[in-house]
C-alpha cells in the first residue's frame, strides 16, 4: 500500500461476495477507468479485494484510503460507485450519508485483533501484501535463528491453547510431537469447521491464508515434520480457492518446498477437501478421512501425536491456533500472554450471530464479559427484543441464560456453567426463540452426523431426538425430562469420541436453565415462544385483514382463501404451519397462538 | 465416460490421491457418482467396490443420482435455523412436491440440497440458487425465484 | 511385564496386553459384543468399559493397554448401570423375536439381556426395518438383527481378504453392505457367520432345522483337503445340521465354503449304499462280492494286457483319511502304478 495513493478496499469474503462484492469491485475498476482524469486516477488509485473484516451484515463494505485518511462505506451497491468516485476520490468530499455509523466504531472498539489483525487490510491472494506487513519474515527468522526446542518453549510460555474446542496447550502438543519416535511426521491444519453457525476459520483463510501457512511452517519446524495437510471443508469454495492459490504462490517464492528460505529445511503442504461429515473434525476421524476411509473415529490412546496419519506421529492444530503462531513468534510470548486471563491467554475469534444487531466476526481478549460482547460490540439485541440466552460451542456446547451475562468468556468460566468456548460459535437467542426447539435442533444435528460406530451415539442420540420430538409435538410424557437427563449422562460417559461425548450438552444445559419451558411443552402442551409448530395455530385477525392477498400468494399449501379486499381465512386442516403468511403480512393481521 | 474415469484414475496414481479425492473428482466431472465409475476404479485400482460404496454413502457430499438442472442449496446452520431456515425449507419442499426421501423433482428440473452451514451466518438465512447467494431471505422471496426459473409454462393457481 | 490390580487382586501380565486380555487370562468376566480375540479391536459396543483409577471416566478394556500400577474395577453399580443402558439401547433397535430366532440359546446379545435382567426397555423408538432379502445361496443376512459390531466386516477383510462387505451409510442408518447392496456374491467362506454375535448372520442350509439345545456336537476333521481343519458337526437325529469350528483349533475356527457348507452329501438320499454294475448300458444293483470280483477281474486283465500304468485311481475327499490311505496303497502297492490322485490335494 503505497503512500500518496488512493486505495479502495472492497470486502470480498463470503459475506461480501454474497452481497455483491465482486460487482462493486468491478464497478470501481470500470468507473476509475472511465473517470474524468483517467491517467491520474488510474495511476493513483488501486481498487482491490480484501478479506473479511467481520461486520458482514453491513456488506458490501468499502474502504477508501485517500490523503492518509480512511473512510468506510457500508451497504454499497454497484450503482452507488459512480458517486463515490466522482465526489470522494476525484472531488475529495466523502459521501457522508453512506458512511458507516457509530455502531461500526463500537463494533471494533473493544476488540483486540491478533489473528484478524491483517484480515480486511491485505489482499489475501497476494503474498507480497502479507510480506509487506512482516509476514513470512517471521518464519524465515525462526528457521534461521531459532532451535526447534526454543520455538516450543516460546509457544508454551505464551499460554496458547488449541482454538478448535478442547483447549489443549499447543506448546505441549508440539513437544509431544517432537518427542514422538518416527522419522516421518505430519502436521495437519484442521479447517473442517463443522459447527453450524460458526465461520471463524473460513474468514481467517479467506482473509489471510498466509498466516495459516506461516504458522504451519513454524509448527512443522518445531516438531520436525516435512509434510503438512490442510483438511478443509468443501462447502467453503472461496476459502479453498484462496488457500490453494496462497500455497501455490508461497511455493513459487520458495516459502514452501525444498530448502525453504534458503535453509536445509523442507516443508510442503497439501490441501485435502472434506466431503461433508461433521465427525471429521474429530482428530482420528479426520485422519481416517485423509487416508481415504469412512470418517469413523477410533479409540484413544494411542493418540495421533504418537500414531496418527499412516500410523505416524501427527500433530493436528486448528486454523486459528496456527494463525496465532506467527504473531506470537514475531512479538514474543510476553506480549501475547499479556492478553487474556491467567489460564486462558490471548484472544479468541467468535462468530457472533443470531438475533444480534451487528452480527459478525469478532476477536476479543479471553476473559471479556459476555455482556461486553453482546451489548458493546454486538450493539444489543435486534428489534428491541429481550435477550434470552447465548449459545456457545455449537452442537457440543450449551446455553448461557440472560441472567448470567456478566460471566467471563474463557475456557474455565464457560465450562463451569455447562458450556464451552468451543471453536467459537456464539449464537444470540431472543424471546422469540424456543429453547426446547434449539436443543432439538442441535441433537438432530449430531444425530444426523453420528458416524454410527458406537452404540450410545448411534442409538442414544436417536432416542434423545425422539424424546425431544415428542415433546415439541405436545406428546411429551411424565418422566420424559428425567429420561432425557439419564440418557444424556450415559451418552456422555460411554460414547467413543468427542462427538457423542458432547452431543447431549445442548440438551442438558437447556434442561438446567430453561426447565420451565420444557415443562410448558410437556405439561401444558404449549410453546411459550410460539415456535414449535404442532403447538401453535395460525389464523387471520378479521378486523385487521385488508384483503391484500399477500398471505394467499405466500401460502405454499393453498390453505388461505378469500376475495380481494375482503378478510381472508386460513383453513386449519390444510395449514402446514410454515409461517409464510405470518411473514408475508404487512398489517400484522395473521395471528399465531 | 471411460476416458474421464481413466484420466481421474491416472491423476489418483500420480498425485497420491485417496478414495475420497478420487470420488470428489468423479463427482466434479459428472455431478454425481455413476455406478460405472465405481466398477471401473475397483477393477483398475484393485480396491474393493464395497469400500467405495461405504465411503460414498458415508459422506454427505456424494450423490448417487444425477442432480436437477437447477440446484438449490438451503443452509440449515444454527444462525439460519434461528432465523427461520426450517420454514423456508418446508415451503421449498412443498413447492417442488418432494417426498421426504427425495431431493430432485421428477422432471429433473430442481435439486434441493440441505447443508449444515455455508459459513455466511451474518447474513442468515441463506439460500443459494444456482450459485447465486440469497442472503437475509424469506420463503416468499425464494419461491418467487423458483417460479421465475420454472418459466411461463408454470400454471399459477 | 506390568503389575496391575483388577478388582483388588494384583496380577502380572505382559505390558502389551489390553485390560480385557489381562482380565480374561485371570478368569475375570467382562461383557463384550464387538470384541473378537482374533480380530483387531473396534471399541464400538462400549460394554467392556471398566473404571481405571485416575482416569476421568470409564475406558473400554478392549482397546486400553495395561500400564504398570493400574488399578482397575470391572464391575460396580455405576458400570452395571451404564452397561445396562447401552444394552437397552441396542435392544431398542432389535427385533424382539428370540422365540423364533435361529440363534436363541447361542446368542451373545440374548445372554447379556438375560444377565442384566432386561425385560422392560426405557428407550422405545424407531427400529431399522429392511424389506429386501439377500438371495445368495448360503448366508442368511437379517440386518434388522445386526448390532453393527463390525466383526463380519473385519473377518471378511482381515481373515479372508475378500472385502465383500463394509459399513455403509452412517449414524442410525448404518448398515453392513455389499457394494450397491447387491446380493452377496463372494467366496462364501462363511467366516462372517461364525463371528456374528447375534442372529443377523446364519446359514441358509440350517435354518429351522433345530436350535442349539437340540443338537449334539461331534468334533471331527474336515475331509476335504490336506489342511485338515478341525470341525464340529452339529447332529440331530443322526443328521448333520451344520458345521462349525472352534476357536481353539489349529485352523483357529476359520473354514472354507466346502468345509462349512459342503456337508449335505452325508445325509443325501442320492448317496450310493449298494454297488452298481453297468450292464447293457444301464446300472444294475449288485451284491458286494459280485461287484468286488468284477472290479478285481477287470483290473488284473487290464494290467496284464496294457501294463500297470494303464490304470489310474481317483478317490474322493468325502471319504475318510484312512479310506484314502488304503486306496492309494492299493493302487501303488497292489496295482503297481503311481497314477493315483485325490481331489483334496492342494
Amino acid at each position: 500500500m503505497t503512500k500518496n495513493k488512493t486505495v479502495v478496499n472492497v470486502c470480498m469474503g463470503t459475506g461480501g461476495m454474497a452481497s455483491g462484492g465482486a460487482e462493486v469491485l468491478q464497478a470501481f475498476r470500470a468507473e476509475l477507468e472511465a473517470a474524468a482524469f483517467p491517467a491520474e486516477v488510474k495511476e493513483h488509485c488501486l481498487a482491490h479485494r480484501v478479506g473479511c473484516r467481520g461486520l458482514c451484515a453491513k456488506d458490501v463494505l468499502v474502504d477508501v484510503l485517500t490523503d492518509g485518511s480512511v473512510t468506510t462505506y457500508q451497504f454499497i451497491k454497484p450503482d452507488m460507485v459512480p458517486r463515490i468516485v466522482t465526489e470522494h476520490i476525484i472531488g475529495k468530499t466523502p459521501v457522508a450519508e453512506w458512511q458507516v455509523g457509530e455502531d461500526y466504531e463500537n463494533f471494533h472498539q473493544k476488540q483486540v485483533k491478533i489473528v484478524l489483525s491483517d484480515c480486511g487490510k491485505i489482499d489475501p491472494e497476494d503474498p507480497d501484501d502479507y510480506h509487506a506487513v512482516g509476514g513470512y519474515g517471521t518464519a524465515r527468522d525462526v528457521l534461521t535463528e531459532w532451535l526447534p526446542g526454543e520455538v516450543i518453549e516460546e509457544i508454551k510460555a505464551s499460554g496458547l491453547r488449541g482454538r478448535g474446542g478442547a483447549g489443549f496447550p499447543t506448546g505441549l502438543k508440539w513437544e509431544l510431537g517432537r518427542k514422538a519416535r518416527g522419522d516421518i511426521k505430519y502436521i495437519i491444519c484442521n479447517a473442517d469447521e463443522g459447527d453450524p453457525g460458526a465461520f471463524m476459520d473460513r474468514a481467517v483463510i479467506e482473509g489471510n491464508p498466509h498466516a495459516v501457512i506461516e504458522g504451519m511452517i513454524i509448527a512443522a519446524y518445531a516438531i520436525g515434520a516435512h509434510h503438512g495437510y490442510v483438511y478443509i471443508r468443501a462447502e467453503y469454495p472461496l476459502a479453498v480457492e484462496r488457500l490453494k492459490l496462497a500455497i501455490e504462490r508461497a511455493r513459487r517464492r520458495l516459502f514452501l518446498g525444498r530448502n525453504i528460505f534458503g535453509t536445509t529445511f523442507d516443508f510442503d503442504i497439501q490441501v485435502k477437501l472434506g466431503a461433508g461429515a461433521f465427525v471429521c473434525g474429530e482428530e482420528t476421524a479426520l485422519i481416517a478421512s485423509i487416508e481415504g476411509q469412512r470418517g469413523m473415529p477410533r479409540p484413544k490412546p494411542p493418540f495421533p501425536v504418537n500414531k496418527g496419519l499412516w500410523q505416524r506421529p501427527t500433530v493436528i492444530n486448528n486454523v486459528e491456533t496456527l494463525a496465532n503462531v506467527p504473531y506470537i513468534m514475531r512479538r514474543g510470548y510476553q506480549w501475547y500472554a499479556s492478553h487474556g486471563t491467567e489460564r486462558s491467554r490471548g484472544t479468541k475469534v467468535f462468530a457472533l450471530t443470531g438475533k444480534i444487531k451487528n452480527p459478525g466476526l469478532i476477536e476479543v481478549p479471553m476473559g471479556i464479559t459476555l455482556r461486553e460482547i453482546i451489548e458493546d460490540i454486538g450493539g444489543g439485541i435486534e428489534g428491541g427484543k429481550k435477550l434470552k440466552a447465548v449459545q456457545t460451542g455449537g452442537p457440543s456446547g450449551g446455553c448461557i441464560p440472560a441472567n448470567m451475562l456478566d460471566i467471563n468468556v474463557d475456557y474455565e468460566s464457560l465450562a463451569k456453567v455447562g458450556s464451552i468456548v468451543g471453536s467459537g460459535g456464539m449464537i444470540v437467542l431472543d424471546e422469540d426463540n424456543c429453547m426446547v426447539n434449539m436443543a432439538k435442533y442441535f441433537i438432530q444435528f449430531t444425530q444426523e452426523e453420528s458416524c454410527g460406530k458406537c452404540v450410545p451415539c448411534r442409538i442414544g442420540t436417536k432416542r434423545l431426538l425422539e424424546i425431544m420430538e415428542r415433546i415439541t409435538k405436545g406428546q411429551g410424557k411424565e418422566g420424559d425430562l428425567e429420561l432425557l437427563d439419564t440418557l444424556s449422562n450415559s451418552i456422555k460417559v460411554t460414547s467413543l469420541c468427542g462427538l457423542g461425548q458432547t452431543a447431549p450438552n445442548p440438551v442438558l444445559s437447556t434442561l438446567k436453565y430453561f426447565r420451565e419451558e420444557f415443562e410448558a411443552h410437556v405439561r401444558d402442551k404449549k410453546c411459550p415462544a410460539k415456535v414449535c409448530k404442532d403447538l401453535i395455530t395460525y389464523s387471520i385477525i378479521e378486523g385487521a385483514c385488508k384483503g391484500c392477498g399477500a398471505c394467499l400468494r405466500a401460502c405454499p399449501a393453498g390453505a388461505v382463501t378469500g376475495e380481494k379486499k375482503k378478510p381472508h381465512k386460513i383453513d386449519p386442516d390444510i395449514c402446514i404451519k410454515c409461517g409464510a403468511c405470518f411473514e408475508a403480512c404487512k398489517f400484522k393481521s395473521v395471528g399465531r397462538d | 465416460m471411460i476416458e474421464t474415469f481413466e484420466a481421474i484414475a491416472r491423476n489418483y496414481r500420480q498425485n497420491e490421491g485417496n478414495v475420497i479425492s478420487l470420488l470428489q473428482d468423479t463427482q466434479e466431472a459428472f455431478g454425481y457418482i455413476p455406478r460405472e465409475a465405481i466398477d471401473y476404479y475397483s477393477q483398475t485400482l484393485g480396491i474393493a467396490s464395497s469400500r467405495f460404496f461405504g465411503v460414498v454413502t458415508f459422506y454427505a457430499q456424494f450423490r448417487m443420482k444425477p442432480t436437477g438442472r437447477h440446484k438449490i442449496t438451503a443452509c440449515c446452520g444454527t444462525a439460519c435455523h434461528v432465523r427461520g431456515a426450517d420454514r423456508i425449507l418446508n415451503s421449498l419442499r412443498l413447492e417442488l412436491k418432494l417426498k421426504p426421501d427425495e431431493d430432485t423433482t421428477k422432471d429433473g428440473e430442481f435439486t434441493l440440497e440441505q447443508v449444515n452451514c455455508v459459513g455466511a451466518c451474518s447474513i442468515a438465512p441463506v439460500v443459494i440458487v444456482d450459485k447465486k447467494v440469497y442472503s437475509k431471505t424469506t420463503a416468499d422471496n425464494i419461491l418467487k425465484q423458483l417460479r421465475a426459473l420454472k418459466g411461463p409454462s408454470h400454471d399459477e393457481k | 511385564m506390568a503389575r496391575i490390580t483388577i478388582n483388588g487382586k494384583t496380577i502380572e501380565v505382559a505390558d502389551t496386553a489390553t485390560i480385557l486380555q489381562a482380565a480374561k487370562l485371570h478368569k475375570i468376566p467382562i461383557p463384550t459384543l464387538c470384541h473378537h480375540p482374533k480380530l483387531t479391536p473396534f471399541g464400538g459396543c462400549r460394554l467392556c468399559i471398566v473404571e481405571v483409577k485416575g482416569m476421568p471416566k470409564p475406558v473400554t478394556s478392549c482397546t486400553t493397554t495395561v500400564g504398570n500400577g493400574m488399578e482397575i474395577t470391572t464391575s460396580s453399580p455405576y458400570l452395571q448401570e451404564l452397561r445396562k443402558t447401552v444394552l437397552e439401547l441396542i435392544l431398542s433397535d432389535h427385533p424382539n423375536d428370540c422365540m423364533i430366532c435361529e440363534k436363541a440359546g447361542d446368542c451373545t446379545l440374548q445372554n447379556l439381556a438375560y444377565d442384566y435382567g432386561i425385560r422392560e426397555n426405557r428407550f422405545q423408538g424407531e427400529r431399522r426395518t429392511y424389506a429386501k432379502r439377500d438371495n445368495n445361496p448360503f448366508v442368511e443376512r437379517d440386518l434388522e438383527k445386526c448390532i453393527l459390531c463390525g466383526r463380519c466386516v473385519k473377518a471378511c477383510d482381515e481373515i479372508q481378504g475378500v472385502e465383500a462387505i463394509d459399513f455403509g451409510y452412517r449414524g442410525f442408518n448404518s448398515k453392513i453392505c455389499t457394494s450397491y447392496e447387491q446380493d452377496l456374491d463372494c467366496e462364501f467362506c462363511g467366516q462372517c457367520i461364525s463371528v456374528c454375535p447375534t442372529g443377523a448372520l446364519t446359514g441358509k442350509l440350517w435354518i429351522r432345522k433345530g436350535r442349539k439345545d437340540h443338537q449334539e456336537e461331534v468334533d471331527t476333521i474336515c475331509t476335504y483337503c490336506g489342511t485338515g481343519c478341525t470341525i464340529t458337526a452339529h447332529v440331530k437325529d443322526n443328521e448333520i445340521l451344520k458345521i462349525t469350528s472352534k476357536e481353539q483349533t489349529m485352523n483357529e475356527g476359520w473354514l472354507c465354503v466346502k468345509g462349512r457348507f459342503g456337508y449335505r452329501f452325508v445325509n443325501s438320499p442320492e448317496r450310493l449304499t449298494r454297488p452298481l454294475i453297468k450292464r447293457n448300458g444301464a446300472f444294475e444293483e449288485a451284491s458286494w462280492p459280485e461287484a468286488l470280483d468284477h472290479v478285481a477281474k477287470r483290473l488284473v486283465e487290464i494290467k496284464a494286457g496294457y501294463g500297470a500304468d494303464a490304470i489310474g485311481g481317483l478317490s474322493s475327499a468325502r471319504c475318510t483319511n484312512e479310506e484314502n490311505y488304503a486306496f492309494q496303497k492299493l493302487i501303488r502297492a497292489g496295482i503297481g502304478t503311481n497314477n493315483v490322485d485325490h481331489c483334496a490335494r492342494l
